[in-house]
Parts: C-alpha cells; sequence; structure tokens
C-alpha cells in the first residue's frame, strides 16, 4: 500500500506522451522509483516458472547423460537407447503413426463438420454435442471406449454394430456345435456339413437327429420336435435335437415328447453333387420338399454349424492403436470444427460468389478457394494437434487392458514407466528431452509469430 | 468491451444465419442435396453422444444385468435402471474422498494461476522495465513445454521439500504450468484496453496497484473468466499430474478411479457412475460457460 501511495504522486512527473505501454517498449523505462515494482507484479510468475518449468528442463538435460543411479556419466548412452530399445521402439513407432493420423483424421473431420454445419438451422446443437467430449477427462473418455470396444458383441457397441453388419452379409450359424450322434442316418459330408447316407423319398418321413447343441444357445423359440406327417407327394422330415439334459437321448433317432426341433436350420436337397431344392426347418424342426427332392442325399450345409462370428479384436495387439486413436478423434474432433468454423466466418463470401458464377461446381469452390483460404487456421490446428498428441498419455494408459498395453505403447508412458515403475531415471530424462526437442520448432514459431505481432502494433 | 480473444469464440458457436452473413455452406448443402447432408449430420451426432449415453446408461444398471447384456437392451426395458451403483458409490470412502481432493486441487490451481497470471500479464502490458519484451517472449516460449519433462525432476525436488504426495504439490505444479498461457492470454488482452482509460485512472492519482485491480482486471473480465474455466477444467480433468504427485490421500478422482481400471470388468459399477460422477462438473461448467470455454480453446490453440 505505501507504494501505491507513492506511485499516487508521480504521473504529473512523467514525460508527456512517455507514458508506459506497449506501443514504446524501450522508450524511457528510466523511472528509477518505479523499478522495483514491476518486478514485485513478476515475482510470483518468475519464481513458480523457474522452479517448475525451467529447472525441470536444465535438470532433465543433465540427468539424461547421466546411468541409472545418477553418479556415472554415460553421455548419450541412454538417447542410443531410445532408438535400440524394442519397447522404446514401439513407443516410437506408435507416436508416429499418433503424430500423423490422429491430427489429420480430427481435421479433416472438423472441416467436414464446419463446412456442412454452417448451413442447418440446428448446427449449434451438433456442434455442442461435437465439441463436448472437449469438456471431459481422458480417463473418463479411456472408460467410455473401454465399454465402446468390449469384445463381447453383447456388450460392446462396437461389435454389436460391427458383428450386426457382419451378419447381414454372411448369416451366422445357430447350431455351433450340432454333430450326428450314435447311430445317425447322417454322415460328414466334408467342409464340417453333414449328408444323409441314403437317398430320401416322398411320402417316407425322413429323421435327421443331431445332437450337441447347449441347451442355453438354442435358439429362442424352439418347440418340441414330433415325427414328421407322411405326404405322399412330398419330402417330409424333422430335424431335432435328440437329447434332452437330465433324460439322455430318450429313443435313439425318435423325437422325444421333452426333445425340440432345430427351427432355422438350412437343409438341401442334393441330386448328383447338385442342390435342387432348399428348405428351413420350422420351429418344431419339421421341414417339407417338394417331389422334386424325392431321390436326393439331404444335406446340412456348414454354415449351420459354424462357430458364430464374435466381432474385431478392438483392443488386441494390431487394432488397439488404431482403436484408441479413434477415442482421441472423438475428444478433439469438436476443437478442430470450432476453429475452423471461426475461420470459415472470416471468409469473404464475394470470392466464392464469383467463383459459381463463373460457373465451379461446389467441390471445386470447396477444393480450390475455402480450402486454400483455410490453409493458416487448418495449420494451427493441426500443429496445436500434433503437439497434443505428441504427449498422449491417459488414453493409452486407461483403455488397452493389460496384455495390449506394450503394443499400445506411446513415448509419454514409456518415460512414466522407465521414470516410476523401473527405476531407469536416466532413460526416462533422455525420453523427456526428446518430447521437447520436438516441440522446439513450434516455441520458436510461436516466440516469431508473437514478435511479429508486436512490431505491426 | 470487444476483444481478438473473445470475437472469433462467440461467433464460433452461433450459427451462421444469426450473424446475418450468406453461409457458405448454403450452396454447398443444396449442391449436395439439403436431406442427404442433415440425415448425415443426424447420423454423426448419435454416433458422438453414443458412447456417453453408453457410460451413462451403463452406470444406471446393476453389476448383473452389466455382466450379461449390452447398455442398449435397457431402451427396451427401462424399469431396469437402478441408482444402486451411485448408492455403494457414495458409501465409497476412496471415491467420495478424491471427489473432495479434487475440489481442493483445481480451485487453488485455478485461483493462483489467475492471480498470479493476471499480475504478471498486467506487468507485460502495462509496466516499464528493462528487456519487457524479451521476458515476455520467454513466457511465450514455455507454453508448449510437455508436463513429461519436469515430472522426475520436480518429484525429486518435492520430496526434498516434503512436498511429494500432499494436494499442495499437485496444486503448485498446475499452477506452474498453467502459468505461460496464463501470462499470454492476459497480457494481450490487457494490452487491447484503451490507454485513455488508464491515463485517466493514473491523473485521478491511481497507483499501479489500484490502476490493477480497480481497472485492468474489471476491464479484463472475460479474458480472465475464459482462462479461469480453461484451468478449472484442465486442472479438472487431469490425470498425470495427479497420478505422479499425489498419494492415496491426495488422489483426485481421476486417480482413484485409475486404480480400478486394471480389474475393468468386474469394477465396471465403480467406474462407470464414477466416471459420470468426475464429468458432470466439467459438463455443468462447459454447458454454462460455452463461449468463456471456447474462447479459452482458441487462444490456447498453442499450448
Amino acid at each position: 500500500m505505501a507504494v501505491t501511495k507513492e506511485e499516487g504522486g508521480t504521473p504529473a512527473a512523467r514525460p508527456a506522451g512517455g507514458a508506459p505501454g506497449r506501443r514504446s517498449p524501450r522508450g524511457g523505462a528510466s523511472r528509477g522509483r518505479r523499478s522495483a515494482l514491476p518486478f514485485l507484479f513478476l515475482l510470483p510468475a518468475l519464481v513458480l516458472l523457474g522452479a517448475l518449468v525451467l529447472y525441470p528442463i536444465g535438470y532433465s538435460l543433465l540427468r539424461s547423460l547421466f546411468d541409472r543411479t545418477g553418479d556415472e556419466f554415460v553421455g548419450f548412452d541412454n538417447y542410443a537407447e531410445l532408438f535400440t530399445d524394442d519397447g522404446i521402439l514401439t513407443a516410437l513407432t506408435n507416436n508416429l503413426i499418433w503424430v500423423v493420423v490422429a491430427p489429420a483424421v480430427a481435421t479433416a473431420l472438423g472441416l467436414v463438420f464446419a463446412v456442412l454445419t454452417e448451413r442447418v438451422r440446428w448446427g449449434t446443437a451438433f456442434k455442442l454435442v461435437v465439441f463436448m467430449p472437449m469438456a471431459i477427462s481422458m480417463l473418463a473418455a479411456g472408460i467410455i471406449f473401454r465399454l465402446v470396444y468390449d469384445q463381447d458383441p453383447d456388450k460392446g457397441i462396437a461389435n454389436a454394430v460391427w458383428v450386426g453388419v457382419h451378419d447381414t452379409f454372411a448369416e451366422s450359424s445357430a447350431f455351433p456345435k450340432a454333430h450326428p450322434g450314435r447311430d445317425s442316418p447322417l454322415e460328414a459330408a466334408g467342409g464340417g456339413a453333414f449328408v444323409t447316407a441314403d437317398p430320401v423319398r416322398a411320402g417316407t418321413p425322413v429323421s435327421i437327429p443331431l445332437v450337441g447343441v447347449a441347451p442355453d444357445v438354442m435358439p429362442e423359440g424352439a418347440a418340441p420336435a414330433r415325427p414328421a406327417k407322411a405326404d405322399p407327394d412330398r419330402v417330409t422330415g424333422v430335424t431335432w435335437q435328440d437329447f434332452t439334459r437330465g433324460k439322455g437321448v430318450g429313443t435313439l433317432n425318435e423325437p422325444d415328447a421333452t426333445e425340440v426341433g432345430y427351427p432355422g436350420m438350412r437343409i438341401e436337397a442334393v441330386k448328383d453333387g447338385k442342390v435342387v431344392e432348399t428348405a428351413t426347418a420350422a420351429p418344431d424342426g419339421s421341414f417339407s420338399l417338394s417331389s422334386e427332392a424325392d431321390g436326393a442325399l439331404l444335406r446340412l450345409p456348414a454354415e449351420n454349424f459354424r462357430q458364430p462370428y464374435n466381432g474385431l479384436e478392438w483392443l488386441g495387439p494390431s487394432l488397439v492403436t488404431p482403436a484408441v486413436i479413434g477415442a482421441y478423434v472423438w475428444m478433439w474432433a469438436g476443437f478442430a470444427m470450432v476453429l475452423i468454423a471461426a475461420g470459415l466466418a472470416g471468409v469473404p463470401r464475394e470470392l466464392l460468389e464469383a467463383a459459381r458464377v463463373d460457373g465451379a461446381t461446389e467441390w471445386q469452390v470447396f477444393r480450390r478457394i475455402t480450402v486454400p483460404l483455410l490453409a493458416p487456421v487448418l495449420g494451427v490446428v493441426l500443429v496445436t494437434l500434433m503437439i497434443n498428441v505428441l504427449k498422449i498419455f491417459d488414453l493409452v494408459f486407461i483403455i488397452p487392458p493389460g496384455s495390449a498395453q506394450d503394443d499400445a505403447n506411446v513415448l509419454a508412458l514409456e518415460l512414466y514407466r522407465k521414470g516410476f515403475a523401473e527405476d531407469q531415471p536416466g532413460v526416462a530424462s533422455a525420453i523427456s528431452v526428446f518430447l521437447l526437442l520436438l516441440v522446439v520448432p513450434v516455441m520458436w514459431f510461436n516466440v516469431r509469430r508473437i514478435r511479429q505481432e508486436g512490431r505491426q502494433r | 468491451m470487444t476483444s481478438t480473444a473473445t470475437t472469433p469464440a462467440a461467433t464460433a458457436l452461433v450459427p451462421a444465419a444469426r450473424r446475418g452473413r450468406t453461409p457458405l455452406g448454403s450452396r454447398l448443402v443444396s449442391g449436395l442435396g439439403g436431406t442427404l447432408v442433415r440425415l448425415f449430420l443426424v447420423v454423426v451426432g448419435l454416433f458422438w453422444l453414443m458412447p456417453t449415453v453408453g457410460l451413462l446408461l451403463s452406470s444406471l444398471r446393476s453389476p448383473r444385468d452389466m455382466a450379461e447384456s449390452g447398455w442398449w437392451t435397457v431402451l427396451t426395458e427401462p424399469s431396469r435402471l437402478t441408482f444402486e451403483s451411485y448408492a455403494d458409490l457414495l458409501g465409497n470412502g476412496d471415491i467420495t474422498g478424491s471427489l473432495v481432493n479434487t475440489l481442493l486441487i483445481t480451485v487453488p490451481a485455478t485461483l493462483l494461476v489467475v492471480v498470479i497470471g493476471a499480475l504478471a500479464g498486467y506487468a507485460f502490458a502495462w509496466m516499464e522495465f528493462p528487456g519487457r519484451d524479451w521476458w515476455f517472449l520467454g513466457v511465450v516460449g514455455l507454453i508448449v513445454v510437455p508436463v513429461q519433462v519436469a515430472l522426475l525432476p520436480i518429484a525429486e525436488l518435492f520430496g526434498d521439500l516434503g512436498l511429494f504426495g500432499s494436494i499442495a504439490g499437485v496444486v503448485l505444479f498446475h499452477t506452474g504450468f498453467g502459468l505461460p498461457f496464463a501470462v499470454f492470454l492476459l497480457r494481450n488482452f490487457f494490452a487491447e484496453i484503451p490507454r485513455e482509460l488508464l491515463e485517466a485512472a493514473r491523473l485521478d492519482g491511481a497507483g499501479e496497484l489500484r490502476l490493477f485491480t480497480r481497472v485492468v482486471l474489471p476491464l479484463g473480465g472475460p479474458a480472465v473468466a475464459s482462462l479461469g474455466i480453461f484451468q478449472f477444467l484442465w486442472v479438472w480433468n487431469d490425470m498425470l499430474v495427479a497420478l505422479v504427485f499425489a498419494d492415496s490421500g491426495s488422489q483426485p478422482i481421476t486417480v482413484a478411479l485409475q486404480t480400478q481400471v486394471r480389474q475393468f470388468g468386474n469394477n465396471i459399477d465403480v467406474l462407470a457412475p464414477g466416471a459420470f460422477l468426475s464429468m458432470v462438473i466439467p459438463l455443468a461448467v462447459f454447458f454454462a460457460f460455452q463461449r468463456q470455454f471456447v474462447s479459452g480453446v482458441m487462444a490456447g490453440a498453442v499450448k
């Protein structure tokens, strides 16, 4: 307060027009009595920056040149380790993939979203939805995506959708482990299919008993199987599970009251190796074919018995990095979108109109005018995301299960492991200095930009 | 009072139509077929929402249901939703304690950065001292320094100072690494304040401290708010710094949950509601202060 009072008396003493301000950075800084005050204003910031940011940089630089214990000078050995240690090399490669892929995908999506939402009336709502993940922690996002990527298609939405799409195009089987029992009228036909040993006749009901489907995977709606009725003009039959838990097979190769049919079982009538007719079993396992099938062999094609498709192993060794990058893009595409949308607002409309009048298509306008005009913004977004991705830690720490963490490893995670789990401070310091070196160009670029802006004032 | 820091942000989330311009996308949209674009955006929007909805619904299911089926099954039987997991969670001292720790870390770390950053920002904008611009450039250069560089050295330093494992240590670290951006943002904003206002106050006999508290800080409100919200979310959402510097008594919610992730399948009844609780405050802050948040993010595009 004393300082303030003293200050209060001085304004008149200042040279007119030479007041302190950004327009005259180096002019008249010679009022001795004032010189302590700026220092007081800056002191807390400078102390904290010195102790918490600058000192660690120096310390890491030095520490990276010493061995594990910190006693012996080892020169650049720790840095050599970065390019020889298999674990670190994996991390390095993954970091490279991250830096190349994640910012590009997020920026591209951001650009598409920004351009498309400009017109739509509820564009703001859309932007909010896409931008929202930026507000939550990477930990929460990690847990969210652990759920998304759950391997079990009954639990993880990614595999649920994937399996759904897959099964639309390639029907999955309902009876994965069904097979003929004792004294079966069926024999293996190769490739997992089964075929009747003898040709079937119209008017003589066919029995196709199988065993081996666990009760809990039996299709819902399976009804008790009954012996097929004879129809002189058709080939009829029944296919069922010739076994009941607790009651055994009952009468072999004949449906008992407790045994259920195989709904949806596909049956092919084959003559001379050619399929002449197909049928699908009803809930009680009964099926019926026209007289075309008379004299044919009945085949149960292998697709009835294939293991059900279980989707992709998102968090397995080969897909884990793309999967985690997906989570990152979910978080950061909104960032790119918002910055690009702000840049888009500054694009002169006349230019676009002129191009359209000249007959340019919308794609050409976008490709040749909008994107080049947005280039500076796109550059800033890309660089920002690259710096961000370089340091990616939380998502890689959280999403991959322990078994896949080595495959998903990145430099920041490796630094954490080396520094805090494996007691390798020398190598950890080398990784941190390496990360710092990678952002130095950006540092330099920022400083240069600010200096130029200062000069233009 | 407008500034370069807030104008682009203010427009970023406002539809073009309301800004009274010919929207750039309009021709593009009609060219591609408006319906198709709308459909695409709806699908993408739902796609973007789905993971979060999945977490929310998962947190509202019993562990037994979670072990058996996907969260989407409750869409057809909403009666199976239950607050069971939340009730259990609130009885879990580790989780509630860590939520309190998150607050105890975030609030001081935000206030300190704002106050210390504003003091320095004012000095860089309106005070004179030798080498001012060089000092400022030096601070700007530090914006992109990765926190990873400081983890080991500061862990040792805090160990020597007895700060390791304490909330104070975590707060200090966040303050240090929040400062370069804070100084940069506030200095630029303060520098836009019309010189006449400061001159007038000086003529009225106001000293530097008075100028700072009565003129610069009130006028710098928007920038201070942006910075505060940005820093608040940054610290609230941090896991790495607290993972290194906090111990089990001072750990925030992110670290407390992280310890449970290794048994993901078995702990989903803790993880899902815990993660959602940890998101409630950031999401509330985000929806309440979108503009300030956006302008903070945009100014921070260099961080």
